[in-house]
């Protein structure tokens, strides 16, 4: 089986970077999880797949399939699990994998969160006038004018901010944040 | 259980302060009636929804447990959020710190550069659903209702996060809001996708698979004879709200279902004016539906401009499929 840094497998690497990620060696290959899942259609696997696809060392493979990023977050997959695999989670695990290789294919997905991020980041709290006219400039702009009448509809029922809400302490979390970022660059993923 | 001293941790989230500040304005006019008492998490951040756990793992859980170092310094442990990511985030911080010792002492790290600290167990993170049905109770609750919504048919949508993965109730088919409506006095319709994901994110990123989600949702509940689907999420609420007109256009159908937060339900049986809970700011307008339990319009006030018919207008008419 390919190794990683360390010596440790592909499978060790995601197993060690997921809280609770230990049980994913107990996957039956049932396939609820799959059967499940509100957006499997639109994966080009299924969260049991991509399990086995991890156990047989297929990093590329794994880390550039467009399923973690169709992942919705619902949960229904990690309650339904026979063997408690915190599927959610793994999913998690594997877009931050798929952004530190620069494996991932889902550049809609990757800008919009570093967007929001950006936003957070900047101001503490989410901006999402600033949100969204920065992510659909930058990766959509053919979408303002429809998201834009939308963007109209909800300022004028009082929805959205045109002005951005910052914290107090802006220094203490970047503080938190920077120390985080700075041992998160030590490990490996 | 209520905290001993009344009191509650309260975070709400970006959402609340903006595109959901009629959730806001009515859980805070309901809560008032309940007795209980709230007090605002100083200078929270955001939670980072799950944008930031997408994108790197530590400053993710270190984002959400300064909210819950700040909070634990208040004189409550319970802790509760409106928003179903939020409260989803909160609690998993609190719930992963525990699991994983490295976790713990590395979100600490991070924590103490600002001068902070959180030992996880400290906080009991809620959903403010779960607080108000378990600490006031339905007795209590129908104890308070002046207006009861009689003869409106309501669909309690529960959307994931509050049932999923961490929720008391049944992970698939929970009925402690049914039980909350029928006291209000609505009629509760069985609603088989109450705890269907509503699409999250997916409406920015990925319209496809957003709008078919939200079309069965919206179709499920429609095919019970709806009239206002109730939900405890900002999220839900602007997706199935504001991408209902999408969803007609891109499928052809005529969806006209407002979707209102559980606390504005509760707000009107217990008496209060629409306008006292942000009803007014659905994209979808609620006001066919409040007819039916008797509730009027407010009187327009009496210098706006009027504004111009739009089909007077000479547009082009849409042509639906």
């Amino acid at each position: 089986m390919p190794e990683g840094p360390n010596g440790r497998t592909f499978y060790q690497r995601v197993v060690n970077a997921t809280p609770g990620g230990k049980s994913l060696a107990q996957c039956l290959q049932c396939g609820s999880c799959g059967g499940s899942c509100p957006s499997g259609p639109d994966m080009e696997h299924t969260p049991r797949q991509l399990f086995a696809m991890i156990m047989a060392g297929m990093e590329d493979e794994v880390l550039s399939s467009n399923t973690p990023w169709h992942c919705v977050s619902c949960y229904y997959c990690t309650v339904r699990c026979p063997q408690q695999i915190p599927i959610t989670d793994l999913m998690y695990t594997l877009k931050q994998m798929a952004i530190a290789r620069g494996k991932y294919r889902e550049s809609g997905h990757v800008d919009f969160s570093s967007s929001f991020i950006g936003m957070v980041e900047r101001f503490g709290r989410s901006f999402e006038l600033g949100l969204a006219t920065r992510y659909h400039l930058t990766h959509n702009p053919l979408k303002m004018v429809s998201k834009g009448s939308l963007g109209l509809q909800m300022m004028l029922k009082g929805r959205l901010s045109p002005l951005p809400e910052s914290i107090r302490n802006m220094p203490q979390l970047t503080a938190i944040l920077t120390e985080a970022k700075r041992i998160a660059a030590q490990q490996e993923v | 259980m209520t905290p001993p001293n009344g009191q509650y941790a309260y975070y709400p989230g970006c959402s609340l302060k903006a595109s959901a500040g009629a959730y806001e304005r009515s859980a805070m006019a309901v809560i008032e009636r309940l007795g209980l008492h709230f007090v605002e998490v100083d200078d929270w951040n955001c939670c980072g929804a799950t944008e930031y756990f997408s994108l790197n793992k530590l400053p993710a859980y270190s984002l959400v447990a300064r909210n819950l170092a700040i909070a634990a310094a208040q004189p409550t442990h319970e802790l509760v959020a409106p928003c179903s990511a939020c409260y989803l985030n909160l609690r998993k911080t609190d719930d992963h710190m525990r699991l994983e010792p490295k976790l713990k002492e590395q979100v600490n790290r991070a924590l103490a550069a600002g001068g902070l600290h959180y030992e996880p167990g400290t906080l009991h993170v809620r959903h403010l659903l779960d607080v108000i049905i378990d600490d006031v109770g339905y007795e209590a609750i129908a104890a308070r209702v002046t207006r009861p919504l009689a003869g409106l048919r309501v669909a309690p949508y529960y959307g994931c996060l509050i049932v999923r993965p961490f929720g008391d109730n049944d992970p698939e088919y929970p009925t402690h809001m049914d039980q909350l409506l029928e006291v209000l006095g609505a009629t509760v319709v069985d609603f088989p996708m109450k705890s269907h994901c509503c699409g999250g994110h997916m409406t920015q990123i990925s319209e496809e698979t957003a709008f078919e989600l939200l079309r069965q949702i919206l179709d499920n509940a429609a095919a019970y004879q709806t009239d206002v689907i109730v939900t405890v999420c900002p999220m839900c609420q602007l997706n199935l709200d504001a991408y209902q007109g999408n969803v007609n256009r891109r499928f052809g159908t005529a969806f006209n279902l407002p979707i209102l937060y559980f606390t504005q339900m509760m707000g009107l049986a217990f008496g209060l004016q629409p306008e006292a809970l942000g009803i007014g700011s659905e994209i979808v307008p609620a006001q066919a539906a409040l007819n039916k339990i008797g509730q009027v319009p407010a009187e327009a006030p009496r210098h706006t401009p009027k504004r111009r018919d739009k089909d007077a207008l000479p547009m082009p008419s849409r042509q639906r499929r």
